[in-house]
């Protein structure tokens, strides 16, 4: 341990804090033994990126209140993520984790569906929650930053669709970290054979100082079920992200669609890994990502193959400019016994400048004979050619690199299945580039 | 308006320390039309690139006026903007970016910001210079220059010629790669454009271009700069004869820029 790491949290803080929020002892015991566990296990190591000077361990923590409040009272920069207040039916607004703005249908309700926050979650869905929270896809004692996950958890969503039923409506949550508070996300999906959902998130800074952002998110899918989850990650440069989004793809035929936009400002290790463990299960994964400043990030994102015709499809383009550093690590591993599976990926960086830095590696793991797989990467510099070109035709020096650009990620954000996340993404990506 | 006019003037060019253009002078005026001829290798396309601003070229000595002002020392989309064009002998692709957008950004760049191009405004001149060229509507929507064929990027520089309407174009070998058919319809394109307010400095190999658009001067170009001008006859002459008996008139042994 080469930072101090010593956490002014006690055993007796987790379990006040986890008694003021009434919530069942599964939970309180959790918070306890994670936090005597995070003293003892490691950071994650994250390939090719060293992590163990970055801040983990200076943030607030306190008890934010929830309030349902109105849509007027949100910030300009919350209902522009919000859209139009008639529109905003499915959606759930949450500042330092507690819940600010919530609506949802009543026919969702009616049809069995739960979309509310995980405070509320854990009190009236306490057994659903306990069965599938930090269970399988991401657990507790996994490394020092998941332990401190469930010692911490302040905020999250918790999202349960019963057997065959179809979300039309996209899910919609964002999430607001506001000065020095930490953020210590949770959202949980259990999607039930046959159904399907979508389901949407924004991560956003306001005013922020040196922070973390310590989220996890599970997804569990069962037969037959299909789950698209979007994400745009926008914390600002203060805040040091740790993001663990996970897939458990049990179900035969299950379907999970990760469109991520990593668009945050400050230093990143994000892990973003499918198990496709039911017979022809399928994993996409698109990502985007843009780093600049002198903010270093780790994007690795893992499809791991059990199941028999499994399909695993990786996508991730990344520009870095200024001083940014970015490590693309791809890794389709296929493990024996999952014959006719398919693992694909491709991952490409373009810098813009001379200190930007990129590495693209793509991995296969591959412990099966009968299987098809393939990788490409990529790491260059914007080709002077293209540019004179572009520039002898009268465009500027600043509009050719904006239209090289876009070309470099417009593969990938073309094909966002979900389109409002589309849309946002185009937005940061021209705010964040230019 | 005044007519265009490009004037270069004992022009001096090297690329990574090696001289390439060694004296070159030529004035191109609104309504004319040049051709330069040379084998390969004596500075052609060195010249078209240098008077463009690309990169890799460094311009020692010489003048490049633009309308009376200095060409040299204009960024490269400054050249463009102020109405130079150069349809490349070897275009680049770009990807993800598609023909229609790069075309109108283009146009638009041109522009003051507020008076943009209207979307009609230039999907109809677009559908109606690409009937001019024969080309198929799709390659509106398709990456720019990424999978065309040969013949397929000179129509495209043609088509950004009639898009764009600079006022003195260099076009570098579009005649090389085009089939019969396209080269006349490329040349018919380009006649469209003939007039005062447009001058065009054409580097061929061959005749047959020419006998579609008919230049007013003709310059043989060896060892980095012009060592002969005349009519379109002289074009025909070399179609003929080939350049052997110009070296033996100057006594040039090596006609390629050497060492
Ligand atoms: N980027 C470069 N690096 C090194 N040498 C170069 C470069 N560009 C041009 N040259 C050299 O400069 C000389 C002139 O080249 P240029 O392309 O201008 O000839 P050209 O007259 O256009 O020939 P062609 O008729 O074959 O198109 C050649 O010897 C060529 O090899
Ligand atoms: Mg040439």
């Amino acid at each position: 341990m080469s930072v101090d790491t010593k956490l002014p949290f006690d055993q007796e803080y987790v379990t006040n804090f986890s008694k003021d929020r009434q919530e069942p002892e599964w939970l309180t015991n959790l918070r306890v033994s994670s936090l005597e566990r995070a003293e003892a296990i490691d950071l994650p190591k994250p390939d090719k990126t060293n992590i163990t000077k970055w801040n983990f361990s200076s943030f607030d923590h306190e008890k934010a209140t929830s309030s349902d409040t109105t849509y007027d009272a949100l910030s300009e920069k919350v209902r522009e993520l919000v859209g139009k207040e008639e529109n905003a039916n499915t959606i759930l607004v949450q500042e330092n984790g507690a819940t600010v703005f919530a609506r949802t249908e009543e026919d969702l309700q009616n049809q069995g569906v739960i979309f509310t926050d995980i405070h509320t979650a854990v009190q009236e869905h306490s057994d659903l929650v306990e069965k599938y929270f930090m269970s399988e896809a991401v657990t507790a004692d996994e490394n020092r930053l998941t332990a401190l996950h469930a010692a911490l958890l302040n905020g999250g969503t918790f999202i349960y669709v019963p057997k065959n039923v179809e979300v039309k409506v996209p899910l919609q949550a964002i999430y607001v970290q506001k000065g020095a508070a930490g953020l210590f996300n949770h959202v949980l999906i259990v999607a039930e054979a046959n159904s399907s959902v979508t389901y949407i998130e924004n991560y956003a800074s306001e005013n922020a100082s040196e922070t973390v952002a310590n989220i996890v998110a599970e997804v569990y899918a069962a037969d037959g079920a299909t789950v698209n989850f979007g994400a745009v990650d926008n914390f600002s440069e203060e805040v040091t992200t740790y993001v663990n989004r996970r897939a458990q793809v049990m179900g035969r035929d299950a379907k999970v669609y990760w469109s991520l936009g990593q668009m945050n400002d400050g230093n990143t290790v994000s892990d973003n890994t499918t198990y496709l463990v039911g017979e022809g299960s399928y994993a996409d994964t698109k990502t985007v990502s843009i780093g600049r400043g002198k903010q270093t990030q780790n994007f690795t994102t893992l499809i791991k193959h059990y199941g028999k015709n499994s399909d695993g499809q990786i996508l991730k383009h990344g520009v870095m400019k200024d001083s940014a550093t970015a490590i693309f690590n791809g890794i389709s591993k296929i493990e024996h016994g999952a014959t006719k599976s398919n693992g694909e990926q491709t991952e490409r960086v373009l810098m813009l400048s001379e200190k930007a830095r990129g590495d693209a590696n793509p991995i296969l793991l591959i412990d099966e004979d009968d299987v098809t797989a393939g990788h490409a990467a990529s790491v260059g510099k914007i080709d002077p050619l293209q540019m004179f070109y572009l520039m002898s035709r009268g465009i500027s020096r600043k509009e050719a690199e904006r239209l090289i650009i876009h070309g470099f990620l417009g593969p990938v954000v073309n094909e966002i299945p979900i389109e409002s996340v589309k849309e946002q993404l185009i937005e940061v990506i021209e705010r964040k580039v230019y | 308006m005044t007519a265009p006019n490009l004037k270069v003037e004992d022009l001096h060019v090297s690329i990574e320390e090696k001289e390439i253009l060694k004296g070159f002078g030529i004035e191109v005026n609104g309504g004319e039309i040049h051709a330069i001829m040379g084998p390969n290798g004596t500075g052609k396309s060195t010249l078209a690139s240098a008077l463009m601003g690309h990169p890799k070229y460094e311009v020692t000595s010489g003048k490049a006026t633009f309308n009376g002002e200095d060409l040299l020392d204009m960024e490269v989309d400054e050249r463009a903007r102020a109405g130079l064009f150069l349809a490349m002998q070897y275009p680049s692709e770009i990807s993800g970016v598609t023909n229609a957008d790069f075309i109108r950004s283009a146009i638009n760049a041109k522009r003051e910001e507020g008076d943009e191009i209207s979307l009609m405004k230039f999907i109809r001149k677009m559908d109606d210079k690409m009937n001019t060229l024969d080309m198929d509507q799709a390659f509106q929507h398709r990456y720019l220059n990424e999978g065309f064929s040969g013949g397929e990027k000179k129509r495209n520089e043609i088509l950004q010629l009639l898009m764009l309407e600079p006022k003195i174009a260099i076009l570098d070998e579009i005649d090389s790669g085009l089939d019969i058919d396209a080269l006349k319809v490329v040349a018919e394109g380009i006649n469209d454009m003939r007039s005062d307010d447009f001058g065009c400095l054409i580097i061929t190999h061959y005749q047959r271009l020419l006998n579609y658009i008919k230049p007013d001067k003709v310059h043989v170009m060896m060892q980095g700069r012009i060592v002969k001008s005349g009519g379109p006859e002289l074009a025909e002459r070399l179609e003929a004869e080939g350049y052997d008996w110009i070296k033996e008139e100057l006594g040039i042994e090596d006609e390629t820029v050497g060492e």
